[in-house]
């Protein structure tokens, strides 16, 4: 039981004007402006908005600012933001194959229609500290080359042809959304990958990484990974027609696992996929991994115990602004709830000791 | 639903509007004419859906912000807005055009505010196309030495 405790209203004023001093740090120092975050800090913009559940560059750059970097309080901060607005619909699926890659790349097949496109990526980079970049004033130029201008097909479509790998037919079943009712479980497929996209990259990226060594394993190869850009339509009713309402960024993993078949299926590929907000490829990939490694049932694959495969485990503590607002209520004031287990503890040892006593 | 021509015009601008920089369509149409406010902008989320592996069932994937407004000129005509974001003049603007486009104005806002959009919009999405061309590879598998 949590019991409420008041006071200390003047020390908590004071507490929130040093953050702040701190939030701006020395003076001296040049002001970060939020659209310096927004271009400069993307990939972090990217992942406050995936867990943040919320895409809006501009907002998701204020709340870093606020949150002193803080990830997770951002995100925080997004999350009870979003509360506020009005839903004024759902839109459409997005079209994914008609993506404007800025990169795609499959692990799986080497020539592939479209190509493998590395795009802006840190893949084959050195890892060596550039202290050029400590210095300013450097404008690079990325080189230019000519485009064709045909969208890039699925490379899941391609095997999808042979029949050797799982199809996903299309289906217009309304998805239930997490936002609206509390997760209840078993869940469906949809609602687990709306709780893994917005899921902790951390949790997510080591459970992913817990199938690979052997805790649910499930051989996933990357089939394929594109980030780019799609449009976003919704109905809109006052017309009786679908619009663009605006363009999301989006990173896309399609993993392509070993299956050996079952009662129903012949041996085929199978799949796990991964959706989510902005260039963020980590979590995409884990996300992957770990829709393929919670199929087990519906696959006729054993459960092993292993973490990954645990649905409730999984979707039940995948959200960090849950698990840190659980985690952190226990440095707030307890002082009633420890009063009892102080009683009850003393009252033990007396008992205790009394018994000892009698006993000697 | 089905579209009509006409419609799929409509639906051309007003996705174009939707997407277009609010500062660049503020410069491009500075002056907006009276107008009375049917819906005065509302800032609101929409919630993105995606589809398991790509093309199977619908899942949320995580909403995002869109401001919408509708107006009506003197004239009449009636404007409808939905663009990305949280910029409510980004919105009256956009409905404005909406607006105008049904008007003997439709060929003057055409030419001044859609076509220059149009235009940036692709500009900004082949230069990306081509950065994207340049990291292109051609990846070739070794034979390796204990296979020789």
């Amino acid at each position: 039981m949590y019991v409420a405790v008041k006071g200390g209203e003047r020390a908590i004023d004071n507490a929130h004007a040093w953050l702040a001093e701190e939030r701006r740090g020395d003076p001296s120092v040049t002001e970060l402006t939020l659209p310096q975050i927004r271009e400069q800090l993307k990939l972090a913009v990217n992942r406050v908005m995936a867990e943040g559940s919320l895409y809006d560059p501009d907002l998701a750059a204020l709340a870093i600012k606020q949150a002193r970097g803080d990830l997770i309080e951002a995100i925080f901060l997004i999350r009870a933001y979003r509360t506020t607005l009005p839903r004024l619909g759902a839109s459409q699926p997005v079209e994914t194959a008609a993506m404007a890659v800025d990169r795609r790349v499959s692990a799986t097949f080497k020539d592939l229609p479209g190509g493998q496109v590395l795009g802006p990526t840190f893949d084959y980079t050195h890892r060596l500290l550039d202290f050029k970049l400590a210095a300013e004033g450097e404008l690079p130029v990325a080189p230019l080359a000519p485009a064709s201008p045909e969208t890039v097909p699925h490379v899941t479509g391609l095997l999808d042809r042979d029949g050797l790998i799982e199809a996903a037919p299309r289906e217009e079943t309304p998805p239930p959304d997490l936002t609206r009712e509390p997760l209840e479980l078993p869940a469906n497929r949809p609602l687990r990958l709306q709780a893994i996209t917005r899921g902790d990259e951390g949790f997510i990226l080591s459970l992913a990484y817990s199938t690979q060594r052997g805790y649910g394993r499930t051989h996933a190869f990357v089939g394929e990974l594109r980030i780019g850009r799609v449009p976003v339509e919704m109905d809109i009713p006052e017309l009786g027609f679908a619009i663009e309402i605006g363009e999301v960024e989006l990173t896309e993993c399609e993993t392509v696992n070993q299956f050996k078949g079952s009662k129903t299926e012949p041996p085929q590929f199978t799949r796990g996929y991964g959706l989510t907000f902005g260039q963020t490829e980590r979590k995409a990939i884990a996300m992957s991994l770990v829709d393929r490694a919670l199929r087990w049932q519906e696959l006729g694959e054993d459960f092993t115990g292993a973490p990954a495969q645990d649905e409730e485990f999984v979707l039940s503590h995948c959200d960090n602004i849950q698990a840190t607002g659980f985690l952190e209520h226990i440095k707030l004031p307890h002082y009633v709830d420890f009063q009892s287990e102080l009683e009850l503890v003393r009252r033990l040892r007396a008992e205790a000791m009394q018994i000892q006593e009698a006993a000697e | 639903m089905t579209e009509r021509p006409e419609d799929l015009a409509r639906k051309g601008w007003m996705s174009l509007l939707a997407k277009a920089p609010p500062a660049r369509l503020a410069a491009l149409l500075p002056d907006l004419p009276e107008t009375a406010l049917l819906r005065p902008a509302e800032v609101g989320s929409v919630m993105v859906r995606g589809r398991v592996g790509g093309t199977g069932a619908p899942f949320n994937l995580g909403e995002m912000t869109v401001t919408r407004c509708s107006l009506r000129l003197a004239c009449g005509a009636v404007g409808h807005a939905y663009v990305q974001g949280r910029d409510k003049d980004h919105a009256r603007r956009a409905a404005v055009v909406d607006a105008l486009m049904q008007t003997p104005e439709a060929a003057r806002i055409e030419a001044q505010v859609l076509h220059p959009l149009r235009l940036e919009a692709e500009t900004t999405r082949t230069t990306r196309a081509a950065k994207a061309a340049a990291t292109k590879v051609e990846f070739f598998t070794m034979v390796r030495g204990e296979d020789q």
